[in-house]
């Protein structure tokens, strides 16, 4: 017997359905289909090769008019029904009709969520959902401008299809990095730089504010950061809802979605529902391979057969050209978990693979995902892969042989890549040196003079000694920054310089890091080595810094902070002396305490304190003394020719002009200075990374001192006659070893590298370039001379790090 | 009642952040991992590691700011030489808004 079918919704799920019925047997069922939209079947999933042109309406069609008059099917397009009745088992349609169904089936599919930003109401304001909205992007061309909302598969397949008809196009995301919920941060990284290129704005960790509109119509987004971003078009493309807002009207059980069985069945036994509609053991989807599945068991369910849905795992694919991406299954970390991660630098991909009990339960890709599906076999089939897991990432056509290089980022490096700053030799000149016949180290030093000045630049010489001559070159021995990667600390500072890297995933990726995201050692060194090459352009990245430099106080062992103001030279007055008598009452701190270099500790601060602390210190003129910080600690003086009987010069008045020069600068370790007005040295400037002992004739400047777990005495570097020059000498030695020193290293252990001479050379002999470095110092204090607890105590920066996200110990207990 | 308690918005912890959640019973740190996933974790290990919620983050492992100790968020083990586990919280991430355990910071759920 012929029974009556009703579905609601022709999308690519039910479309399966029915395909599948009319297979199994043509007369079983008699069909309704009813569409809001006003048309049949078509493949959603290729909207954005019709929005950028590569394919019209009519290729996506998926069944026209012709197939469902041959199928049998009532259409009752562009038509919504208005309720369903389950106990009369019949449905209403919007134009009163009543029908009635033995079998009724949702594939309501689901609805584009809208963000309810003030104004996203306004003309122009659009989801990427459907065909209409395509045609709308469409009508955009050159010189139109637009904000897409929504950085995952979607809102890049339309920012790429708008940016593709010459639109300019930015991309808001409100993550860290592209994709999040697909790719880790360096695949994300490739991505942005491969939409960057086509010329895409990407914003990420940007925070949507306000739609603004001026005669109804949309104008510009305004971030919270006060951007405003103007554009005729604002495709927000941030998520979908399952719709059941009929389900739930019609009275069956829906949770996020219209809750199914296995067999597709609702709460209703006569009611069925297929694809984004529904929700399977909590699960929702999105993509076509689970949602054609389904139909698979629909079609079974309503024919009377057994059968049950089981999820499987998915893969996405991102359907831009150019960029080419693959992720599938579960990448998340876990302590039984396994990464397996191959870079290429020179080609710009990234793979990584997830390993878990010896099956593959992950993979990413960028750049290269030829192997894309058989990776996602081995994932679907949960596959022994143990015997092949050495060679697994090289994929089904590795035939035994290469190995991962770890001289791929050198190999990359364009010809004319800096290599030897010193002597200003490029990568083009070493490697024409070593084809000249230069075949060991010393050789190229002689002849190219690379690496024969500091020798920071021996370990990437070496490098370039083994791409060049493969096997014949025997590679020394090189210390690792760490566990991460195979470079030294001085090869990553020249090549972040060389290839202008500017981010800590973009150093991971081009530096062929082998961890996906490095560890607590390598995070902060590449920090600090950005924030010394790129002033004003490096986004400082606080969450790679250790806890003193992020909250700008120095943890105790006990949880609390201790807060030390700066103190210019040593010196301070009655007021700044009664405010941090009062500070000290007003926070209880237990321990006030006068440090060795020459300023007061003010112990035992609660961290939530910090703020408010720093904010009544800051009234009375005072800031941070970063003691804290590996950079510019303080500059110790003695009371110099003002007051003593014995002094020679202004001691403490150059001190404060040091410090007044330098405070708020970063390096690789921390700095100390000290200047005495005499021999007497009553500053102990003979003990600091740079000290200065004033004399009759003028100010001799001593480096390399430490009194620490090594204790050293300083040497001197040279004799002058004035304080401007000694002020001059100072910066300018401490940008060299800003520049040249491996992070963690302090002066002393920099100066054993690259020798004394050698520094003599660069800004005792060479005037010009003493000046040169002293600029580079000035230049880049101009975006670091930020006193960091003014910004956080009246700016609130930062102010999660400070305050707890919630205190259950104040809620009264019943 | 309900199991899970909201504590706030995934956009108060800033990506590779942390924040503290203060109980009766001590600190639990709640991290936001790079790619928004959520762990809770008590913020000490008594007399051996913590505040863990001032750690660095890298995949989805904290190093301990005192001793340089690296715990696994999921489940609270430390890695490496170090042996120790600090206790783990379940807690969730909906429609924005962070939610964790009830258990994890009520002194007593006796009263309902």
């Amino acid at each position: 017997m012929t029974q009556k079918l009703i579905i609601i919704g022709a999308g690519m799920a039910s479309g399966r359905v029915i395909e599948h019925l009319r297979d199994a047997a043509t007369d079983a069922f008699d069909i309704t289909l009813f569409n809001a939209e006003p048309r049949g079947n078509y493949n959603r999933i290729m909207l954005s090769p019709v929005l950028s042109g590569d394919k019209t309406y009519q290729e996506i069609v998926i069944h026209d008019a012709e197939w469902y008059e041959n199928n049998d099917v009532t259409c009752r397009f562009g038509e919504k029904v208005a309720t369903v009745d389950t106990a009369a088992k019949t449905v209403t349609a919007e134009n009163g009709d009543v029908l009635s169904y033995d079998k009724l089936l949702f594939g309501t599919g689901s609805n584009p969520f809208i963000i309810p930003l003030p104004g996203h109401d306004l003309d122009g304001v659009i989801a990427y959902r459907d065909l209409e909205d395509t045609q709308q992007m469409m009508t955009l061309g050159e010189g139109h401008k637009a904000v897409v909302i929504g950085g995952g598969l979607l809102g890049l397949e339309a920012a790429a299809g708008m940016a593709a008809r010459g639109v300019d196009v930015t991309v808001i995301h409100i993550m860290g990095h592209l994709m999040e919920r697909q790719l880790d941060e360096a695949a994300g990284y490739l991505l942005r730089k491969a939409l960057v290129d086509k010329g895409i704005t990407v914003k990420c960790s940007a925070n949507s504010k306000e739609i603004l509109g001026e005669n109804g119509k949309v104008r510009a987004l305004l971030l919270d950061d006060g951007t405003e971003l103007p554009c005729d078009l604002l495709v927000m493309a941030v998520g979908i809802r399952p719709n059941t807002a009929l389900a739930q009207a019609s009275g069956l059980a829906v949770g996020r979605g219209i809750h199914v069985d296995d067999q597709l069945l609702t709460s209703n036994q006569d009611i069925l529902a297929v694809g984004e509609c529904v929700e399977h053991n909590g699960a929702l989807f999105g993509l076509v391979a689970p949602l054609y599945d389904q139909a698979k068991i629909v079609a079974k369910t309503l024919l009377g057969e057994e059968a049950a849905f089981v999820p499987k795992e998915v893969s996405t694919k991102l359907k831009v050209t150019g960029c080419d991406l693959f992720s599938a299954g579960d990448f998340a970390e876990g302590e039984t978990r396994e990464d397996i991660v191959f870079r290429d630098p020179a080609r710009g991909v990234y793979k990584r693979l997830v390993i878990e009990a010896n099956t593959l339960v992950g993979a990413v890709m960028y750049g290269d995902t030829a192997d894309g599906s058989w990776f996602y076999g081995l994932i679907k089939d949960a596959t022994d892969i143990s015997d092949m897991r050495d060679t697994l990432i090289f994929g089904p056509a590795y035939q035994g042989g290469s190995t991962m290089d770890p001289l791929a980022a050198v190999a990359a490096l364009p010809d004319d890549a800096e290599i030897c700053g010193c002597n200003g030799i490029s990568k083009g000149q070493i490697v024409a040196a070593i084809n000249a016949g230069a075949h060991t180290l010393d050789a190229v030093k002689a002849t190219s003079k690379a690496a024969s000045s500091c020798g920071s630049c021996a370990g990437l010489v070496a490098d370039l000694l083994g791409v060049t001559l493969g096997d014949d070159f025997k590679m020394p021995e090189k210390e690792v920054i760490c566990k991460c990667s195979d470079l030294s600390h001085d090869d990553v500072r020249k090549l972040i310089v060389a290839k202008e890297i500017k981010s800590i995933p973009q150093a991971m990726q081009e530096l062929d890091w082998k961890t996906s995201c490095g560890c607590h050692i390598c995070r902060p060194a590449l920090n600090y080595y950005m924030v010394c090459a790129w002033p004003g352009t490096y986004e400082d990245d606080g969450k790679s810094r250790f806890i003193n430099e992020r909250v700008h106080a120095n943890i105790q062992k006990d949880g609390t902070y201790s807060v030390v103001p700066r103190m210019l030279g040593g010196i301070t007055t009655p007021d700044e002396l009664r405010a941090i008598a009062d500070a000290a009452d007003k926070y209880n701190v237990p321990t006030v305490k006068v440090t060795g270099g020459q300023r007061i500790d003010l112990l035992g601060i609660k961290k939530e304190d910090l703020p408010s602390i720093w904010y009544d210190l800051g009234k009375a003129g005072m800031m941070s003394g970063q003691a804290y910080a590996k950079g510019l600690r303080t500059v110790k003086t003695c009371v110099g020719s003002d007051h003593c009987r014995f002094g020679t010069q202004d001691s403490t008045g150059l001190g404060i002009k040091i410090e007044e020069a330098m405070w708020g600068a970063w390096s690789p370790h921390k700095f100390k200075l000290a200047v005495s007005g005499c021999p007497r040295n009553c500053a102990e400037a003979t003990c600091k990374d740079l000290g200065i002992i004033c004399v009759d004739s003028g100010y001799q400047i001593l480096v390399g001192g430490a009194a620490g777990l090594d204790l050293r005495e300083t040497e001197l570097l040279v004799q002058v006659a004035t304080e401007e020059d000694a002020i001059e000498v100072a910066c300018a030695f401490y940008q060299l070893y800003r520049e040249g020193a491996q992070y963690l290293h302090r002066p002393y252990k920099w100066i054993a590298k690259v020798g004394l001479d050698w520094i003599k050379e660069q800004i005792v002999d060479d005037l010009e370039n003493r000046k040169a470095q002293a600029a580079k110092f000035h230049y880049s204090q101009k975006f670091y001379q930020i006193d960091p607890w003014a910004e956080r105590a009246k700016q609130g920066k930062d102010a999660h790090e400070f305050a707890p996200m919630a205190d259950f110990t104040k809620v009264a207990a019943e | 009642m309900s199991d899970f308690i909201d504590i706030g918005s995934i956009n108060d912890i800033p990506l590779r952040g942390a924040r503290v959640v203060r109980t009766h019973r001590g600190d639990i740190a709640v991290f936001r991992t790079a790619t928004s996933e959520v762990f809770a974790l008590d913020e000490y290990l008594p007399g051996k590691a913590g505040p863990l919620s001032n750690g660095i983050q890298h995949d989805n492992k904290v190093t301990d700011p005192m001793f340089n100790w690296v715990f696994d968020l999921a489940t609270g083990e430390a890695q490496g030489a170090d042996e120790g586990t600090v206790g783990t919280y379940p807690v969730k991430c909906q429609d924005g808004r962070i939610l964790i355990a009830a258990s994890a910071v009520n002194a007593s759920v006796a009263a309902e």
